[in-house]
């Protein structure tokens, strides 16, 4: 890393202004239940912001100068409000980049969304066969997101992008992941799988193997600034002189925050617990007083103790990796991150096995029906 | 795509630069963050000086005309040089056609 750039880095890791990546679930409705859903979403909380809410915290954002947000959910296109809050916000100089599954866009809607400036998609896949990707996202959600993909191209959307957590099941696709993106002249995503909702229960079977993170560093530095990543592999950076692109460090509280459905703020999307958790947008003050004064922000833009990494060559490079893999899997923020590329990640979660793991909040999963057997169907809610 | 720059030819300073129309600076205690909204980049500026540079750029003939306007020591200008050139390189600034009134 440059001293130019690491210097920059320190200056971001005391926190800005505003933050510049701004993550917004609109809601935790969704059509879909995928098995990694990072905000356990299912079903709608009574208690999401309404319209004017959601318009009055696109005010404030205005203000701050946050120049786009990162629209997610659940499904945002299962609001009813979606496109109008949609004009809104690009009315305000926020530009928007939303993520869905694909579901709601049909030809009619592929063409609204094509004839609006200052306007990203993302569609969700995690596979680039059905079998793979529906054994993450459920049955039909592949087609479904093809189907989006070509009524975004039909109606000449231009570069959209294709959004991929990879696992453990799909990283040999990488290649194909980029033809596919390529094909529909699309842009590619890849993130890193979290512990965090659903995924703390689907994590341990799917994030990826010691070797398969070497096959992912490597497939990352081949392709540079071509692929996207949200700057979500730094963990990675130990295993080789090469840092990937990016800035190399978590964002959480410091340059990156969430906004749940209900207004609550979080330090990144990946950390929806109380113990994370900065304050509501509907409190006095709104978002700005959360941004600038919570007492965890402020926390996590001191500096950070390497802790049981001091003594790791590699702290530098990878910088203990990300707080909330480290959190859903028990090991200590100052622990090693639990896929940590030195090897330490495993002896750090059998130590942690001891304790109870923290549960993700805020679960909308929808109810398991389940049949007695009386044969009289129970509702039960999900952990 | 990454795109390489195309040589300077002779100097950045000669140049008649302006900020594009479609970039918003947003002040940060370590200088500024720019962001284009029609390519979708964001630039750290990492220097108030830089900062006040660019804002000035619209207001004086050429480059070299804004740093002296600025009162930036001529040790630095190269320095500048390269910033403003990733800067055009990244399309936040480019190349005015009229010559801002003397």
């Amino acid at each position: 890393m440059s001293a130019t750039k690491s210097h920059l880095v320190e200056q971001l890791k005391t926190g800005l202004d505003a933050p510049i990546c701004l993550t917004w679930e609109l809601t935790y409705a969704c059509n879909l239940e995928c098995v990694h859903c990072l905000s356990s979403s299912g079903r709608r909380d009574p208690r999401e912001l309404t319209t004017d809410e959601a318009k009055a915290v696109l005010d404030e954002l205005h203000d701050l100068q946050v120049f786009y947000i990162n629209i997610g959910g659940g499904e945002p296109m299962i609001r009813r409000d979606f496109f109008e809050l949609l004009e809104y916000s690009i009315s305000r100089g926020i530009g928007v980049k939303f993520s869905t599954n694909g579901a709601f866009i049909d030809a009619d809607k592929a063409r609204r969304l094509a004839a609006m400036d200052y306007l990203d998609i993302q569609i969700s896949l995690d596979g680039t066969d059905a079998v793979t990707n529906d054994a993450v996202r459920g049955e039909g959600s592949y087609d479904t997101a093809i189907r989006a993909m070509n009524h975004l191209r039909d109606a000449g959307f231009g570069e959209f992008k294709i959004s991929v957590v990879v696992t453990r099941h799909n990283v040999d696709q990488l290649d194909e992941f980029k033809a596919l993106a390529d094909s529909f002249g699309a842009q590619l995503r890849v993130t890193r799988l979290r512990p965090s909702g659903r995924g703390a229960d689907s994590w341990h079977d799917l994030h990826p193997t010691n070797a398969q993170q070497r096959q992912i560093y490597e497939w990352l530095l081949a392709h540079g600034d071509n692929v996207l990543t949200g700057d979500s592999f730094f963990h990675l950076n130990a295993l080789g002189e090469e840092p990937l692109p990016g800035l190399n460090m978590c964002g959480a509280g410091r340059v990156v925050c969430l906004i749940d459905p209900i207004g609550d703020v979080y330090a990144c999307p990946f950390v929806i617990h109380d113990e994370f958790k900065a304050g509501s947008v509907r409190d006095a003050g709104g978002f700005a007083h959360v941004w600038k004064h919570s007492e965890l922000f402020a926390e996590l833009r001191e500096p950070q103790s390497a802790g049981a990494c001091a003594s790791c060559g590699s702290y530098d490079a990878c910088q203990g990796g990300c707080m909330a893999a480290k959190f859903f899997v028990g090991i200590p923020l100052d622990g090693p991150d639990p896929e940590c590329v030195g090897g330490h990640g495993e002896a750090a979660m059998l130590a942690a096995s001891a304790i109870d793991r923290p549960r993700p909040m805020m679960d909308h999963s929808k109810p398991v029906r389940v049949a007695t057997p009386e044969r009289v169907p129970v509702t039960i809610g999900r952990r | 795509m990454r795109r390489l720059l195309t040589p300077t030819p002779v100097s950045l300073l000669d140049h008649h630069l302006e900020l594009d129309q479609q970039v918003a600076l947003r002040p940060e205690p370590f200088g500024a963050l720019a962001y284009h909204y029609g390519n979708r980049k964001l630039i750290f500026l990492k220097h108030p000086d830089v900062v006040r540079v660019v804002q000035a750029l619209a207001d004086h003939d050429t480059l070299a005309d804004t740093l002296r306007a600025c009162d930036i020591d001529p040790a630095r200008w190269p320095s500048f040089e390269r910033a403003l050139a990733s800067l055009t390189e990244s399309e936040m600034l480019h190349e005015r056609h009229e010559v801002a009134p003397r």
